[in-house]
C-alpha cells in the first residue's frame, strides 16, 4: 500500500507518465527534430570490405554534386590528430580510416551537404580504392599464432589478444572438481546482437565560433561523460569543458547502444567546428546494425562440481570474447569483462573460477550491453544453462536442484565466491511462488503424456540473480570518473519543485518516478515535480543511465537530496512554529507538533516561507545537491519459467507461457515496473529465439538490416504473465533495486532450457542461441522424430 | 535511405501508361503499389530513370466473379484481397495468401498485380495462382493479350511481361463443387519472406477421386515452382494420409533452393515436403473430403 | 530534375509543395511541413515508425513518394487530438502505459486507429495481428494490446451514448 495519498503520488502509485501527453501528440524532441538555421546534413562513405587498406579516396566527383559542400578524409582529421580517438576502455579507435579499414561497413569518409538527398548523392560519388588484406573473423583463429595481426597500429603488437582476465580461487576450484563426484562441461556461445533501438544513433554539432561554444544534440545516454569525453579528445585543438554542452534530448531507445562514442559523432563535431555551421548526422538502420557497438559475442565453456545428491560445489568458466577490431566496451575501468562474475548466479556455490579472454578480430568494435548490465546476460545463461545441464545428468528435476542449492533467505548478505556481497534475496520463495503460478506439477505431468504420444514440449526454468546500480566509487569508475550520480533539488515559494539529474531516460519514465521519489520524500505532489536531464549545462553531473542505475544510484540521490531540503524545512518549521526540532514529527507533507496536532506546517507553508521568512542567520531557499555513492550495489532476482511446444515437422518453438516472478525491492511506480519487465522480457525472448549478427568468411556482415536481423513482433511476442516478490535492498535510501534489464538477463536461460527439456529425453543436453527453427528441426532429423 | 533521382510520371490512362513505357524502353519502371520497387531504389540495389506511377489510372483496383473466373485488377491492395466477403467465401486460399505477404501496413499500399510482376520467387501470389491455374492479362502498345501463369515466370525476376506491357488484370477459375484450396507458409517472423511455403488446390470428384491437383511452392527455386509431377501423380488418387505424403514427397523433389539466413538447402526441401503435405491436407479438408 | 507542385491535405489543411520526384512522403512531412511526429526507424519497410494514414488506411511513408499523394488524404500523429481531446487511442496509451521511449509511438496509434475503425470490438488476436507492421522494442506490446482494448471500449461507450 502506498504511503502518500492519490494526490500526492509518492512511491507504489501506479501514476500516469507525466512524459507522455508530448509523446502521445508526436510533440517529442528527437535528435532527427532537431532543426537549426543554416544547417547541414552529413552522410558517411562506409568500407564494402573487412580488412584492406586505403589506396586512394577520389572526392572530386561528389565535390561536383550540387549541395556537396565537403567531403572529409581521415587525412583530414589527421591534420588535428582526430583520427584516432580513444574507447571508454582506454582502447584505440578509429574516427576515419587514413590507412586501412577493419571492417566492413566502417566509416571511410564523410560528405556534408545542405540536405540529406545531395549528402547521399555525394557519398555515392565518392570514390574509394582498396587493397583487401587477409580478413581474421573467427575469434579462435585470431588466436592461434601465425594469425595475421589486426592492430598494426599498436607499436610492438605481435598478436591479436587485447586482455586477460580472471577471478576466483583456480587451484580450490580445480581442487573440488577433481574431488566431485560428478561434474558436467558444456560450451556455450552467446552471439552477437544489436540493441536496435527503434531510433538510430544521430547528432546535431552546433559550432558557434563567435563565442567558441559547441552544443551537441546527440542521442546519448551519459551525456555528461560524454562531454568530460569531448574535452578530453578535443582539447588538443581547443574545446575545453565549460564551452562543450552536450543535450540529449528525446531518446528513442537506448538499452546500452547510446553509451559509447561512435566516429559520427566525432566527425560531425569536427564538420561543425570547420564549417562554422551546425552540422546533423542521423545513420539509418543499416549502419546502426552495422557498424554500432554489438553486444554479447561471448564464447564460454562452463562447468559445475557437484554431489550425487546435487549439491553444487564448484563453478569453473574459460571464455573468448570476441570484442571486433577495438575494445570499445562501455564496462567500467577496472572491469575488462564487466561483472562477468556473478556467474556464481543464485547458488551457495563454495568455490569459483572464471577467467575471460578478450581478442581482436575484423568485426566493428565493441562489447557493450543489449539491456543488461555488463556482461550480466552472459554470466546469468552460462550458470543456469550449465544447471540444467546437471540436473539432467543427475537426473533430477531443475526445480529441485535449484532449490536445493539456493543461496538461503538467512544467508543474506551473503559472499559470494567471486567477491561479491549479495545485499538480499529470497530465492526459494520468488521460485515456488512461479511455480505456483503456472502450475509446474501439472504441467509434468502433461509433458508426460505428450512425450508417450510422441509430441513435445518442455518447461525451462532460469532463476537468476542480476548486479545493478554500478557503483560504489572504490571499485568503479569509467575513465576514471566515479560512478557515483546526481540529483538536485530546488523547492520554488509556492511549494513546487524542479528537480534535475545526472542520469538520461531513454523511454524508462524518469520524468514521472523520480517526481515520485521527491514526492514520497517530501510530500509535494509529483504533478508538481519537474524533471529535467540531459542537458550537460544545467543538470548535475553524473554518470549517466545504462545498467539499471537509474533507480539504485540517481534515485537514491534524489531520495536524500531531499532529506536534506526536509533537514532545512524542519529548522524552517521550528521556526514557524515556535517549537524546537525535537518537538516536531515528519508526516508525508508536513512537520506537526508532537502531541498537539492542530500546530503544524505542511511543506508548501515552509518553502514560501523559505523565501518570505527565513529565520535570521540562515540562508534563503530551499535546495539541494546531492552526489550518491552507493555502498553496495544492488542484487533483483527472479524466477522465470517458460513451456514451449515444438513443431516436429518445421522446428518451430512456440512459446505457450511464460511466468516471469520478479523481486526488485520497493518498488516506485508498479506499472512502469511491470513495463520494464515486459519489454526485456521481449528482449530476452528475441535473441533466444530470432536475432543474431553473424559474419562470413569474408567479413561480410550478415543480420546487418531489418531484412535480416529479426526484432520481434506483435506475432512472436508471447502474453507475457508477471508477478512478484518484495525483498528490499537493505543498503539503498528507499529499499529499491534495478529492474530494467531483469528480464533481458532470465528470459533467454529459461526459454533455451524449456526447448532443451523438450527434447532432453531424446539426450539433447544443449542448444546455442538464437535457437532457429532449422537447428530444432537439424536435431529432430538426427533423433529421428522429424515428422 | 535516399534513392537516386528518377523522374516520376503519373499517366491517367492505361493507353498513357504504355505510351510512357514504350518511350523509356531502358530505364521505365512501372510503380504499382511501391512496397518492392522503392526499398530496392532507396536501397540503390536498383536505378530507374523513370516511374509510371499506375496509381492514378482509375479502374484498376476490383474484385469481381464474372464468367466463370474471379477477376482481380491488377492494381488491388492485398489488404483489399484479404478483406473481400466473396474472397473470403469462395476462395480462402487467397486469404491464406495475402495475410502472409509482409506486414498488415505493407498490405495496405502492396497490390497482387505487383506481387507477380516483380517476378520474385520470394512472392507469395505466384505459387498461389500456379496452383489455382490463373491467367495474367497484360496490357501493351498491341493490345490486350492473356499469359497462363504457368508460361509467365522465365526466371528471377523475369517475367513474360513485356517491357511496355502492365499486368491489369489476374483471372483465377472460379471454384466448382468439391474444390479447395489452402497456402501454408514458414516465416521466421512476421514480414519476413518464405523459408518455404507451398500452395495446394485439389478438385475431387463425386466419386472421392483426385480430378485436379494444383500444387505452387515459394522462395525454393530461382522461379516459383509448379510441381507437375505432384500434380500429376495425385490425379484419380484417393486424397488419403499417405496418397498426400506422397505428393508432398515428389514436389519437394522438384524444388531448387539456395542456402541462405533462413535455412540449408537440406532444410528447404524438406519444409516444402512438409508444408506442401500440410497445405494438400488443408485444401483436401476445405474441398469436403477427409 | 523533375519537381512537381502537390497539394495533400494533411490533418485536414490543404498543404502545398513543390516536389522532387524522388522525395519521400515521410520527409516531406518532417521537413517541409515541419510535422516531426512521425519517425523514421529503418530502411526496409520493416519497422512502421513512420506510419500515417493515406485516406484513413496505415501506409508507410517512408516508401511513398511525397508526389504520389498529390490529392489525397494524410493523418499524422499531430492530427489525432481533436478540439483539445485526445484520441481515444490517445488516451489508451496513456492510461495503459502503452509506451515507454515514444518513438514508435504514432505510428503505432494510427495503425490502432484505423484497426478501431473497421473492427469496434478486436480480439487480441486481432489487435496483435494488426500491429505487427509496427516494431516496439520498449512494451513488449503487452500494454499496447491492453491500450487499443481501452480505447475500443470506450469508443464502444461514446457511440451507446450518441
Amino acid at each position: 500500500m502506498p504511503k502518500t495519498s492519490a494526490e500526492v503520488q509518492g512511491m507504489g502509485h501506479s501514476m500516469k507518465r507525466k512524459e507522455d501527453p508530448r509523446f502521445l501528440r508526436g510533440k517529442g524532441n528527437y535528435v532527427d527534430d532537431v532543426q537549426l538555421p543554416g544547417m547541414l546534413h552529413m552522410d558517411i562513405v562506409r568500407s564494402p570490405f573487412a580488412h584492406a587498406k586505403i589506396k586512394s579516396i577520389k572526392t572530386e566527383a561528389a565535390l561536383k554534386v550540387p549541395g556537396v559542400l565537403a567531403v572529409i578524409t581521415g587525412e583530414t582529421l589527421a591534420k588535428y590528430n582526430l583520427h584516432w580517438m580513444p574507447t571508454l576502455m582506454s582502447d584505440t579507435q578509429m574516427v576515419l580510416p587514413v590507412e586501412k579499414v577493419m571492417y566492413q561497413s566502417q566509416e571511410v569518409a564523410a560528405v556534408i551537404a545542405t540536405d540529406r538527398y545531395a549528402a547521399a548523392d555525394g557519398v555515392e560519388a565518392v570514390e574509394v580504392e582498396y587493397d583487401p588484406l587477409p580478413v581474421v573473423i573467427d575469434p579462435w583463429e585470431a588466436i592461434k599464432p601465425g594469425a595475421p595481426v589486426l592492430r598494426t597500429d599498436k607499436k610492438g603488437k605481435e598478436d591479436n589478444k587485447i586482455f586477460h582476465w580472471e577471478v576466483g580461487d583456480r587451484s580450490g576450484t580445480d581442487k573440488a572438481f577433481k574431488d566431485a563426484e560428478v561434474t558436467v562441461k558444456q560450451d556455450i556461445y552467446l552471439p552477437r546482437i544489436h540493441v536496435a533501438s527503434i531510433e538510430t544513433c544521430g547528432c546535431v554539432a552546433d559550432f558557434d565560433k563567435v563565442n567558441g561554444k559547441l552544443t551537441v544534440y546527440m542521442t546519448t545516454q551519459a551525456p555528461h561523460a560524454i562531454r568530460t569525453v569531448f574535452a578530453l579528445v578535443a582539447g588538443h585543438v581547443g574545446l575545453s569543458e565549460e564551452k562543450i554542452r552536450i543535450i540529449a534530448p528525446d531518446i528513442g531507445g537506448g538499452f546500452g547502444g547510446k553509451v559509447p562514442v561512435y566516429p559520427g559523432y566525432v566527425i560531425a563535431v569536427a564538420a561543425s567546428v570547420v564549417i562554422g555551421k551546425p552540422v546533423k548526422w542521423v545513420e539509418d538502420r543499416m549502419e546502426n546494425l552495422q557498424a554500432d557497438s554489438f553486444a554479447r559475442d561471448y564464447h564460454m565453456t562452463a562447468e559445475l562440481a557437484a554431489k550425487k545428491d546435487g549439491t553444487i560445489t564448484a563453478l569453473r568458466i574459460k571464455t573468448l570474447a570476441d570484442h571486433g577490431y577495438a575494445d570499445a566496451a562501455a564496462n567500467p575501468s577496472k572491469f575488462p569483462a564487466g561483472l562477468f562474475s556473478v556467474c556464481t548466479g543464485s547458488y551457495d556455490v563454495k568455490k569459483a573460477f572464471a577467467e575471460v579472454d578478450g581478442v581482436y578480430t575484423n568485426k566493428p568494435p565493441g562489447g557493450i550491453a543489449y539491456r543488461c548490465s555488463f556482461r550480466v546476460t552472459e554470466a546469468a545463461h552460462a550458470i543456469e544453462r550449465i544447471t540444467d545441464v546437471l540436473a539432467q545428468e543427475l537426473k533430477m528435476d531443475p526445480a529441485d536442484l535449484r532449490m536445493k542449492n539456493f543461496i538461503k533467505k538467512e544467508q543474506f548478505p551473503y559472499k559470494a565466491a567471486l567477491g561479491w556481497e549479495y545485499d538480499s534475496g529470497d530465492y526459494h520463495a520468488a521460485l515456488k511462488k512461479a511455480m505456483d503460478k503456472i502450475g509446474y506439477a501439472e504441467l509434468r505431468k502433461e509433458q508426460a503424456e505428450k512425450r508417450a504420444r510422441g509430441e513435445l514440449m518442455g518447461i525451462g526454468i532460469c532463476s537468476f540473480t542480476e548486479i545493478v546500480g554500478a557503483g560504489p566509487s572504490k571499485h568503479f569508475d569509467i575513465l576514471g570518473i566515479k560512478m557515483f550520480d546526481s540529483a538536485e533539488i530546488r523547492v520554488h515559494p509556492t511549494g513546487k519543485a524542479i528537480a534535475r539529474f545526472g542520469t538520461k531516460s531513454q523511454g524508462q519514465g524518469h520524468e514521472t518516478t523520480y517526481a515520485q521519489i521527491v514526492a514520497e520524500e517530501l510530500g509535494i505532489p509529483a504533478a508538481h515535480v519537474q524533471v529535467e536531464e540531459g542537458d550537460t549545462d544545467t543538470a548535475p553531473y553524473g554518470l549517466g543511465t545504462y545498467a539499471s542505475r537509474s533507480t539504485p544510484v540517481a534515485g537514491a540521490a534524489g531520495a536524500l537530496a531531499a532529506r536534506k531540503i526536509r533537514e532545512k524545512a524542519k529548522k524552517i518549521a521550528a521556526h514557524l512554529l515556535e517549537a524546537s526540532e525535537e518537538d516536531l514529527v515528519w508526516e508525508t507533507g508536513k512537520f506537526s507538533v508532537k502531541g498537539a496536532p492542530g500546530r503544524s506546517k505542511t511543506i508548501q507553508e515552509i518553502a514560501f516561507a523559505a523565501y518570505t521568512n527565513h529565520p535570521q542567520g540562515m540562508e534563503a531557499g530551499l535546495e539541494a545537491i546531492s552526489y550518491y555513492d552507493p555502498p553496495n550495489l544492488t542484487f533483483p532476482f527472479g524466477s522465470y519459467i517458460c513451456v514451449v511446444d515444438i513443431d516436429r515437422g518445421t522446428g518451430m518453438v512456440k512459446i505457450r507461457r511464460f511466468v516471469a516472478v520478479d523481486d526488485c525491492g520497493n518498488i516506485i511506480n508498479p506499472m512502469i515496473v511491470d513495463g520494464q519487465i515486459h519489454g526485456g522480457l521481449t528482449m530476452g525472448m528475441a535473441p533466444a529465439l530470432l536475432e543474431e549478427i553473424t559474419y562470413d568468411e569474408s567479413g561480410n556482415i550478415q543480420g546487418g538490416s531489418f531484412m535480416d536481423y529479426l526484432v520481434p513482433t506483435s506475432m512472436e511476442t508471447p502474453s507475457w504473465e508477471l508477478d512478484k516478490t518484495t525483498t528490499p535492498s537493505p543498503h539503498h535510501p528507499f529499499g529499491a533495486k534495478g529492474v530494467g534489464e531483469s528480464a533481458t538477463v532470465g528470459a533467454p536461460p529459461a526459454i533455451a532450457n524449456a526447448v532443451v527439456d523438450a527434447l532432453s529425453h531424446l539426450g539433447v543436453k544443449h542448444i546455442d542461441i538464437p535457437i532457429t527453427p532449422e537447428k530444432v528441426w537439424k536435431i529432430l532429423k538426427e533423433k529421428g522424430v522429424a515428422e | 535511405m535516399i534513392p537516386s533521382s528518377f523522374d516520376y510520371h503519373a499517366p491517367a490512362t492505361l493507353a498513357e501508361a504504355v505510351a510512357l513505357l514504350g518511350k523509356y524502353p531502358e530505364d521505365a519502371k512501372v510503380l504499382s503499389g511501391g512496397q518492392s520497387l522503392l526499398p530496392l531504389l532507396k536501397l540503390r540495389l536498383g536505378q530507374a530513370g523513370h516511374l509510371i506511377d499506375i496509381g492514378k489510372i482509375p479502374g484498376l483496383e476490383y474484385i469481381k466473379e464474372e464468367g466463370g473466373m474471379l477477376r482481380i485488377g491488377g492494381r488491388t491492395r492485398e489488404s483489399a484481397l484479404e478483406r473481400s466477403e466473396i474472397v473470403q467465401k469462395r476462395y480462402p486460399i487467397l486469404v491464406d495468401t495475402a495475410k502472409v505477404i509482409a506486414d498488415p501496413i505493407v498490405r495496405n499500399l502492396a497490390t497482387v498485380g505487383g506481387n507477380l510482376a516483380h517476378g520474385d520467387p520470394g512472392n507469395d501470389h505466384p505459387a498461389t495462382m500456379l496452383a489455382l491455374g490463373a491467367q495474367v492479362v497484360a496490357m501493351g502498345k498491341s493490345g490486350e493479350r492473356v499469359i497462363p501463369i504457368d508460361k509467365f515466370f522465365l526466371g528471377l525476376f523475369r517475367t513474360a511481361l513485356q517491357p511496355d506491357e502492365i499486368l491489369t488484370e489476374i483471372r483465377i477459375p472460379a471454384p466448382v463443387e468439391g474444390s479447395g484450396g489452402a497456402y501454408v507458409k514458414l516465416e521466421r517472423k512476421v514480414g519476413d519472406y518464405a523459408t518455404a511455403a507451398s500452395a495446394a488446390y485439389v478438385v475431387i470428384g463425386t466419386q472421392g477421386f483426385v480430378e485436379r491437383a494444383g500444387i505452387g511452392l515459394t522462395n525454393l527455386g530461382p522461379t516459383p515452382i509448379k510441381a507437375t509431377a505432384a500434380e500429376k501423380y495425385l490425379i484419380g488418387k484417393k486424397p488419403e494420409t499417405a496418397a498426400l505424403a506422397e505428393a508432398a514427397r515428389i514436389a519437394a523433389q522438384a524444388t531448387e533452393p539456395s542456402a541462405d539466413r533462413r535455412g540449408a538447402v537440406e532444410y528447404k526441401r524438406e519444409m516444402a515436403r512438409v508444408l506442401t503435405g500440410r497445405a494438400l491436407k488443408k485444401a483436401v479438408e476445405r474441398a469436403g473430403g477427409k | 530534375m523533375a519537381t512537381h507542385r502537390i497539394q495533400i491535405t494533411v490533418n485536414g489543411e490543404a498543404k502545398e509543395g513543390q516536389v522532387e520526384s524522388r522525395l519521400l512522403l515521410v520527409h516531406f512531412l518532417r521537413e517541409n511541413l515541419r510535422l516531426t511526429g512521425t519517425h523514421i526507424g529503418c530502411d526496409t519497410s520493416h519497422c512502421g515508425a513512420c506510419t500515417v494514414l493515406l485516406d484513413g488506411q496505415p501506409v508507410k511513408s517512408c516508401t511513398f513518394l511525397a508526389v504520389q499523394a498529390d490529392g489525397h488524404q494524410i493523418t499524422t500523429v499531430e492530427g489525432l487530438e481533436q478540439n483539445g481531446k485526445l484520441h481515444p487511442v490517445q488516451e489508451g496509451f496513456w492510461e495503459k502505459h502503452g509506451l515507454q521511449c515514444g518513438f514508435c509511438t504514432p505510428g503505432m496509434m494510427l495503425t490502432s486507429c484505423a484497426l478501431l475503425n473497421r473492427n469496434r470490438n478486436p480480439s487480441e488476436a486481432e489487435i496483435r495481428e494488426a500491429i505487427s507492421g509496427n516494431l516496439c522494442r520498449c512494451t513488449g506490446y503487452v500494454n499496447i494490446v491492453k491500450a487499443v482494448q481501452y480505447a475500443a471500449e470506450k469508443l464502444q461507450k461514446e457511440e451507446a451514448h450518441a
